[in-house]
């Protein structure tokens, strides 16, 4: 089977010299959902970011059998979604309607078309009854919803999210989580929720240092790097 | 927030709020003009004018106290220079001035609240204001309840620490922690606008921004501006001939 | 006091915003003229070069501009000023792009927040999103580079918010607003007060920037920045000689518009304002001297901008 996203010895220095990647290999295949894991400055968004050419370092990242160089960015960026940490960020146009119609607008479609896609993106979402709301007006699931949305009216075969749990409440995070479970696209999931890791992943991969120190079942993974949250004994006596 | 409330008020449905934003546009672009070159009768002219507002105020289904109330937020700077006027024995002028930016404010609220605000970006691009001056306009818009909470958050923990600054301090040391706070804003708010380049690029930006909203010109429209006009006008014409 | 002044007039940063009724006719028509052209000169001199689209990174500043007027800077019992943000902006996003930004917070401020009128606007861009900012910058442009910078970021906060202050005076006098001696003596001292607070705040803002990231702020004269620090320059310049020639010659104006052949409407139209203004109750003779001197430093302004505008295009900058 064929490797929808191929990334071979993936190497990248920041401006100041500073390494975040140190020789990344990764694959992706149909219909799997990759966990990844690593401390704060591991590497783990600076990774996502070279899946849709926001960033290029040395090294090979293949997309859909495309290298990803300057001259395929749109093709890519179409195939691999990018759904971002901080929602307002991704939200920047007035309307919920206008700005999930702003991939299909920037991919070529004429106006009668990216509204009707952009429609269907909201409904396949369950946010339909919010085209015209302002994004300041949305709660912070219904925010991650509409970018959801964004990116799926783009058609893309791959969906990467940063961090998609930060800052929702449990039934946000429970609604979020069922929404993900539906889509058939193949997923990457940078998170430090191992819950939604568990719920959603069938593999994970472990970031140190810029490289993949570790990879396999979710549970093996978590439980090699200690990654689960630590069950704190309270005894009666030591605390009153 | 001011500018929540105004938003709500803009997505009304009236007929009003209908009309496309360049036919609003155009009808208080000359009720602004027609109303700053009044000369004659002008204290029957505004309290005409006034009328008319209130009852397209009521039209639109507006909340007619809060427009009335909101757009008095020019009063003070102009009661200044009225009451200067009045004293130097120049009343006609004292009332021009309160009467011609009440009302001028007035008028713009209106547009304001019968239009959301995007749309009215859209009308104005399409009526030949550069459109690069309207997105930047449109981002602001959109990011300046985000920037304006971190800014609350950080005032507040700023407030936190400061009990005692007051006193203890010299002027050099009390500026500093609100340059502080100020140039971590800033930080923060560069950081934002890197976010939303980058998902900008993400959906495949090229450089230009392509428009959803291509409504025309209706019919109701026409009608609309040159109903406002004769209004607006025969109104003018109608009090300086009579009074 | 200081508080009523702020309240009647900087309530919502950046100084004077002017709302409709107060400028007559010939004042904001011609003023909307000029602006509108040199609006476009900036938004497509803010577009060019090769960085990627800086609309986000604009409008993104302009909400930092609005919310910053939230964090108040101690200044005495009782009294705290805020940023205004005109030369920082120029400082930071260079001239061209913060003259677009602070039109995009100018119109912001008319439209949402009835802040500055509508016909009116032309005369409160130019004040402060072009005039004002200009002659922020201009200190910077000269001296930003060496050991002086503390004092030319300083000087550019105080010049920046004093520009935009007396040519907004100017237009309201030349306008034909009644405006006694104290009254005028009194504004200009509070804007003075606040143009130093100004000057403070930036500079103690730029200073902390520096510290978080010294790529915040932009090297001064970088890509033709300094073409247009020079016009503003230019223009402080004029206006004090216009204000010292003007003062000198009261009748200024009316030679003016004898000397260049202005048709009798025009030169009726000029002169009706200005002799309001003199019938009116300003009986000190240095008032009507300055008043008529501030007139004369906007229509110097004026043709300041334009030929400004054709220096830089023939250096190509």
């Amino acid at each position: 089977m064929q490797p929808l996203v191929d990334v071979r010895d993936l190497h990248y220095r920041y401006d100041d010299g500073t390494v975040a990647l140190d020789g990344v290999d990764f694959q992706l295949f149909p219909g799997e959902t990759v966990a990844v894991f690593g401390a704060n400055g591991s590497g783990k968004t600076t990774f996502a970011l070279h899946l849709n050419g926001l960033l290029m370092g040395e090294g090979s990242v293949t997309v859909c059998g495309m290298p990803v160089r300057h001259d395929t960015l749109a093709q890519v960026r179409q195939k691999v979604g990018l759904v971002f940490q901080d929602s307002d960020n991704q939200l920047f146009m007035p309307t919920a309607l206008e700005d999930v119609a702003f991939g299909p607008l920037n991919l070529g479609l004429d106006r009668e078309a990216a509204q009707t896609r952009a429609r269907e993106s909201l409904a396949a979402v369950g946010m339909a009854h919010a085209s015209a709301k302002a994004p300041y007006h949305l709660s912070a699931g219904e925010k991650k919803r509409v970018a959801i949305a964004g990116i799926l009216a783009m058609s893309p075969e791959i969906l990467v999210l940063d961090e998609p749990t930060t800052f929702l409440d449990p039934p946000g995070q429970n609604a979020l989580l069922e929404l993900l479970d539906q889509l058939p696209q193949a997923k990457i999931l940078v998170t430090h929720d191992v819950d939604c890791a568990r719920a959603l992943a069938s593999r994970a991969i472990f970031f140190d240092k810029g490289k993949i120190a570790g990879e396999g079942p979710v549970e093996e993974v978590v439980a090699r790097f200690h990654w689960d949250r630590i069950a704190l004994s309270r005894t009666a006596s030591s605390r009153r | 927030m001011h500018h929540v409330v105004l938003d709500r008020w803009s997505r009304g449905e009236s007929a009003l709020h209908r009309r496309d934003a360049r036919a609003k546009t155009i009808a208080v672009l000359v009720f602004l003009i027609v109303l700053a070159t009044a000369r004659r009768s002008f204290l029957t002219l505004s309290a005409c004018y006034l009328g008319i507002l209130v009852a397209v105020i009521i039209a639109a289904g507006l909340p007619l106290m809060g427009v009335l109330k909101r757009a008095a937020v020019v009063l003070p700077f102009t009661a200044v220079f009225a009451a200067i006027s009045l004293a130097a024995g120049e009343p006609m002028r004292a009332a021009a001035l309160v009467g011609k930016s009440y009302l001028s404010a007035l008028a713009v609220l209106i547009l304001v609240s019968s239009t959301p605000l995007p749309q009215l970006l859209g009308g104005l691009e399409r009526m030949g204001v550069p459109r690069y001056l309207l997105m930047v306009a449109q981002f602001l818009y959109r990011y300046l309840f985000v920037i304006s909470e971190e800014a609350q958050h950080m005032r507040a923990a700023l407030q936190a620490k400061s009990g005692s600054l007051r006193n203890n301090l010299r002027n050099r040391e009390k500026f500093g922690a609100p340059a502080g706070v100020l140039s971590v804003l800033f930080a923060r708010s560069y950081a934002h606008a890197e976010g939303v380049h980058q998902a900008m690029q993400a959906r495949g930006f090229r450089g230009h921004f392509l428009t959803l909203s291509g409504r025309s010109f209706a019919r109701a429209d026409a009608v609309f501006v040159a109903a406002a006009l004769i209004l607006i006008v025969g109104t003018r014409a109608v009090v300086e001939v009579l009074v | 006091m200081p508080r009523l002044f702020r309240s009647c007039y900087c309530r919502n940063g950046l100084g004077m915003h002017i709302p409709d009724g107060f400028l007559s006719t010939p004042v904001w028509a011609t003023l909307d003229v000029t602006a509108a052209p040199v609006v476009g000169y900036l938004a497509r001199r803010a577009q060019r070069g090769i960085e990627p689209s800086k609309v986000p990174l604009l409008g993104v500043m302009g909400a930092f501009v609005f919310a910053a007027q939230m964090i108040n800077f101690p200044v005495g019992p009782g009294t705290s000023g805020h940023l205004v943000g005109a030369a920082l902006l120029a400082y930071t996003l260079g001239p061209a792009a913060a003259g677009v930004v602070l039109t995009a917070i100018l119109a912001v401020q008319a439209l949402v927040f009835q802040d500055g009128g509508i016909l009116a606007m032309g005369a409160n861009v130019i004040n402060m999103a072009v005039a004002g900012m200009l002659a922020g910058y201009l200190p910077y442009s000269i001296w930003g580079a060496g050991r002086w910078r503390r004092q030319a970021i300083f000087l550019g906060g105080f010049l920046s918010l004093m520009t935009s202050a007396l040519l907004a005076l100017s237009e309201l006098l030349l306008s034909g607003v009644a405006m006694p001696a104290a009254v005028l003596r009194i504004s200009v001292g509070l804007f003075a007060v606040s143009a130093v607070l100004e000057g403070a705040i930036t500079l103690a803002i730029m200073q902390a920037l520096e510290t978080i990231n010294p790529e915040f702020v932009r090297q001064p004269r970088a890509e033709g920045g300094r073409v247009l620090g020079w016009i503003g320059g230019a223009a402080v310049l004029l206006a004090v000689a216009g204000v010292a020639v003007a003062s000198a010659y009261p009748d200024g104006i009316q030679s003016l518009a004898d000397a260049t052949g202005i048709a009798s409407q025009a030169k009726a139209l000029m002169r009706a304002p200005l002799a309001d203004y003199q019938l009116g109750m300003l009986h000190s003779v240095f008032l009507r001297k300055a008043g008529a001197g501030l007139a004369g430093l906007g229509l110097i302004f004026g043709a300041c901008m334009l030929c400004g505008k054709l220096l830089a295009r023939q250096r190509g900058a």
